[in-house]
């Protein structure tokens, strides 16, 4: 194996070159999932309910059938009607009718928003005259918007087979509540006997889009022998397949699924919404259908996360050795069952080493958009308020908030409350990066206040294929079966570059299609560099074993008198008067040494190191208009070892910009009927560039020895600390605590009339 | 309904297509023309994504008829790079890695084109406001601020130099 856990020898690994894609993308040239055009494609649109929970009684699609150009109509009629079946993929994972009564509603609506029907048709404008032209008689139902309305007694019930699991004895009447479930150790009252000073707080989030700026879009062609062909934007082509597969019931085999460039995911993209519909109106119509929604849909019939309620109580000696914490969350999940509040709760307190802790998760159906896969899900809703009361607690102790981060701050040995011993964590040394950093001692001027924030996240390994082919010119072409959602060709292309000795340049890396490479797992968990990385670097060492092999044999030597330096195969042999064979002599001379030199590699990746971000916020108050304006950033992460040090920078920023968004503007606000008010970028508003300051990251290094370049997952951990940092600058600006996010202007404003009195 | 005859100029190439009045600029570059590198991200004027220049105004394509491209002059994402010279923006994006998914990238690029014809020395604060029309979800706008003040930069540089 390389050694390449001694950043000296790295040539490639830890530079910054140009993105293989980059021209691509600044040239307009990067295909989307809405740039592709096929010949006869047809237009598809959806029909999607206008009421947050209602019973259909009927649909009548006749006169659209009738309306000339239109070819396709289809309901849930037309989709198998599933039994539930538990399916894993990525950050997801859920249930395979919920998945499917999800693209397609089938007798009742559970938000607004949900696909009742769709279309196909040669133009657009005939594919909206249609949907109007669908007849549906609702009954509508009382519906239910926040968490604890739906938990209480008497709420609507969204789904009348639903009976709480998790709870110590058998539920007897159905429920919003999904699953209860309980973490923790030791014993909370001894924990709160040993303390002298307690705190409690309750605090509330919204629910909040990933904001992609790309819509979901996708072509699919269904042929007459029942093959398939779907060209998406999505976080995995082999999770496209498996959906449209396991949703239509149509042969793994008989769907090839193209990746379109990918506009953002932030796994949102982690499930599928248009591809099994497209293939079925491909499939009746017998043309290729292109379904791509509009913004409007993206917010009411995707993502969101969860909005949330928690209740925070911790305990702590006078030392600020925090002795108990008693941690209740409850998650919005939508429509169905899977809100992220096991990873809240398993994340929640992941940074402390605290020895008595109970966390109980409540799993809560809505009559919203079922939420998906959001950056760290559910793990930046739990850190709000963690966050927000570790440093409440800090103040009732007269202590700063880095010392009470330092003194019960998780290193390696300790046990986390989910399980695992930690080890090669670098959390200690990410909160010493910010407690010396000029940022930290910095004065504030009038009206700013200073948070602090820490975050965990797990990230995940999994399943991965990567393959190397030499070519015959000495290039080489890197194929992954993971989209490239901010960089990762880049890093797939540098990791081959350094175990191949061959300047970046002269490797391609592409994103294969489901035919072109062996399964993978999707991009999310910030698996990709990690994983599909540890699989690329794998396959990159095959090709140079098969290289040594060949100049072994050229020079009649045992292959262990070959080394590989610099790109070429290097005789140890010092009796053989043989000069070095570069990997370009080698590969022109591949016909006649055992043909083509090529591997791919597929492997479960185990050992993902957890990420750690501790971030640093400054903020200042208008106190005339009550806005927030963050002055200054400062996020500091363990990444391991960063691969293209420029894009993980760039992932620490962008999880910050989405934190700040969270905290300050961002919020799903309905109607008294449960329909949503701000379903637009204008209503719904994301931070843009003059809402930001530049954001200052810093990477930490404590590589993960099982990774080949000690490289650990970064994408998603920037965004779990900001929510609290924010709020805890803001808290420092006001003097008062606010537990209610977003901190938009009306309620800031609100604080500073009750204190003018 | 009868289409329009639209003759225009796109990229400093001549342009004509028969579109519905109702057709917007961006689906008529995108559906006619098959210049996808305008991007719709919303289709109201919010995100910037659909950026294209008309007759030297920055506009999004999204809130323009297609009819109105009648003879004006339009430019593109696709017209930024000539005779395979990346524009100076184009390839400071690259350096300075301001562009992660790439899909708000050629509305950026439009948009801050746009920026440095009107104000060639923008500092941080008139970056940042005159690209407020320009969502991007992924970069936090830290290296994409970056890039344009380097570029800039870089163009005063060659000007003055040539």
């Amino acid at each position: 194996m390389t050694d390449i856990l001694d950043p000296p020898k790295l040539k490639v690994v830890g530079t910054r070159p140009i993105r293989p894609d980059g021209v691509d993308k600044v040239t307009g040239r990067a295909q989307y999932g809405a740039d592709l055009v096929m010949p006869g494609m047809l237009v598809g649109r959806i029909k999607r309910s206008a009421h947050a929970h209602a019973k259909i009684v009927s649909i009548d699609t006749k006169k659209a059938r009738a309306l000339a150009g239109v070819k396709a109509v289809i309901t849930a009629e037309d989709l198998p009607n599933l039994g539930s079946e538990e399916y894993e993929a990525g950050e997801g994972g859920g249930d395979l009718r919920d998945l499917s009564l999800n693209v397609m509603a089938r007798s009742k609506v559970l938000y607004e928003g949900h696909a009742v029907a769709a279309v196909a048709a040669t133009s657009a404008a005939v594919a909206e005259a249609a949907l109007d032209l669908i007849e549906i008689k609702y009954e509508v139902l009382p519906h239910v918007i926040e968490v604890e309305a739906a938990m209480a007694p008497g709420a609507p019930v969204l789904h009348a087979n639903m009976f709480t699991q998790g709870l110590p004895e058998k539920a007897t009447k159905p429920s919003n509540i999904a699953r209860v479930n309980k973490l923790g150790r030791g014993n909370l009252d001894e924990g709160f006997a040993e303390a002298d000073v307690v705190m409690s707080g309750r605090y509330t989030t919204q629910g909040v889009h990933q904001g992609y700026i790309e819509p979901h879009a996708c072509v699919a062609s269904f042929s007459e022998d029942g093959q398939s062909t779907v060209w998406s934007s999505s976080q995995g082509q082999f999770m496209v397949r498996t959906y449209c597969s396991k949703l239509l019931d149509l042969d793994v085999a008989d769907i090839r699924v193209i990746p379109a460039e990918i506009g953002g995911g932030f796994g949102g993209k982690t499930t599928v919404y248009l591809e099994p519909l497209a293939l079925a109106l491909s499939r009746q119509a017998g043309h290729p259908v292109k379904l791509v929604m509009t913004r409007d849909e993206v917010f009411r019939a995707t993502g969101p996360t969860s909005g949330a309620v928690m209740e925070v109580k911790l305990g702590a000696k006078n030392d600020g050795t925090i002795t108990a914490a008693d941690i209740v969350l409850k998650y919005q999940a939508g429509a169905f069952a899977g809100s992220p509040v096991g990873a809240g709760s398993m994340t929640a307190v992941a940074c402390y080493n605290i020895p008595n802790v109970a966390i109980t998760g409540y799993d809560v159906v809505t009559n919203t958009p079922k939420v998906a896969a959001y950056r760290a899900p559910g793990a930046p809703i739990a850190a709000f308020a963690i966050e927000s009361a570790i440093d409440e607690l800090a103040r009732k102790l007269d202590m700063d908030p880095i010392e009470i981060r330092l003194k019960n701050g998780v290193a390696d040995g300790m046990k986390a409350v989910y399980g695992p011993t930690y080890t090669n964590i670098g959390y200690l040394e990410t909160v010493e990066a910010i407690k010396n950093h000029p940022h930290y001692a910095a004065p504030l001027g009038p009206n700013q206040g200073r948070g602090l924030a820490v975050g965990f996240w797990f990230n995940i390994g999994g399943e991965s294929t990567g393959a190397v082919h030499i070519n015959d010119d000495g290039s080489a072409t890197v194929v992954t079966a993971n989209p490239d959602i901010g960089g990762s060709r880049a890093s797939m292309g540098m990791m081959a570059a350094e175990v191949l000795g061959l300047p970046v340049e002269l490797v391609r890396p592409v994103v294969g299609d489901t035919t072109a490479i062996g399964f993978s797992g999707l991009t999310g968990g910030s698996r990709t560099t990690f994983a599909t990385g540890m699989a690329v670097t794998r396959a990159a060492e095959k090709v140079v074993e098969d290289m040594k092999r060949r100049a072994a044999l050229t020079w009649d030597v045992p292959v262990e008198q070959v080394a590989w330096e610099n790109g070429a195969a290097v005789c140890l042999d010092a009796s053989k008067d043989v000069k070095p064979l570069s990997l370009k002599a080698i590969a022109g001379r591949s016909g006649r040494t055992g043909g083509p030199i090529s591997a791919e590699v597929s492997l479960t990746a185990q050992g993902a190191g957890p990420g750690f971000a501790v971030h640093l916020c400054d903020v200042e108050i208008d106190r005339e208009t009550g806005h927030v304006t963050i002055v200054r950033y400062t996020a500091a992460q363990d990444v391991g070892r960063a691969i293209h040090p420029s894009y993980v920078e760039g992932q620490i920023q962008g999880g910050v910009a989405q934190g700040v968004g969270w905290a300050l503007n961002e919020e799903y606000v309905y109607d008294a009927d449960g329909r949503m008010e701000n379903a637009g970028f204008l209503d719904y508003r994301v931070p843009v560039a003059s809402d930001l300051p530049m954001i200052e990251a810093i990477m930490i290094e404590v590589p993960n020895p099982r990774h080949p370049f000690g490289a650990k997952g970064v994408g998603e951990v920037p965004i779990v600390p900001p929510l609290a940092a924010v709020a805890n600058a803001v808290r420092g600006a006001l003097g008062v605590r606010m537990c209610d996010l977003p901190l938009s202007p009306p309620k800031i404003r609100a604080v500073i009339d009750a204190q003018a009195g | 309904m009868s289409k329009l005859h639209i003759t225009t100029t796109v990229n400093d190439d001549p342009a004509e297509f028969l579109t519905d009045p109702s057709t917007t600029l961006l689906d008529a570059l995108r559906d006619n023309l098959g210049l996808t590198g305008a991007k719709e991200g919303c289709g109201s004027g919010d995100c910037g994504a659909c950026s294209v220049m008309v007759d030297g105004r920055l506009v999004c394509a999204c809130l323009v008829l297609a009819a109105e491209a009648e003879g004006r002059r339009i430019e593109t994402i696709e017209g930024m790079a000539q005779g395979g010279t990346l524009h100076p923006l184009q390839q400071k994006f690259l350096e300075h890695a301001a562009l992660q998914c790439g899909f708000c990238t050629p509305g950026l690029l439009v948009a801050a084109k746009a920026l440095l014809a009107e104000n060639p020395d923008p500092t941080e604060t008139e970056v940042r406001y005159w690209l407020a029309g320009n969502l991007c979800r992924c970069t936090g706008y830290d290296k994409v601020v970056r890039a344009v003040i380097d570029a800039a930069a870089e163009m005063r540089q060659v000007r003055r130099a040539s």
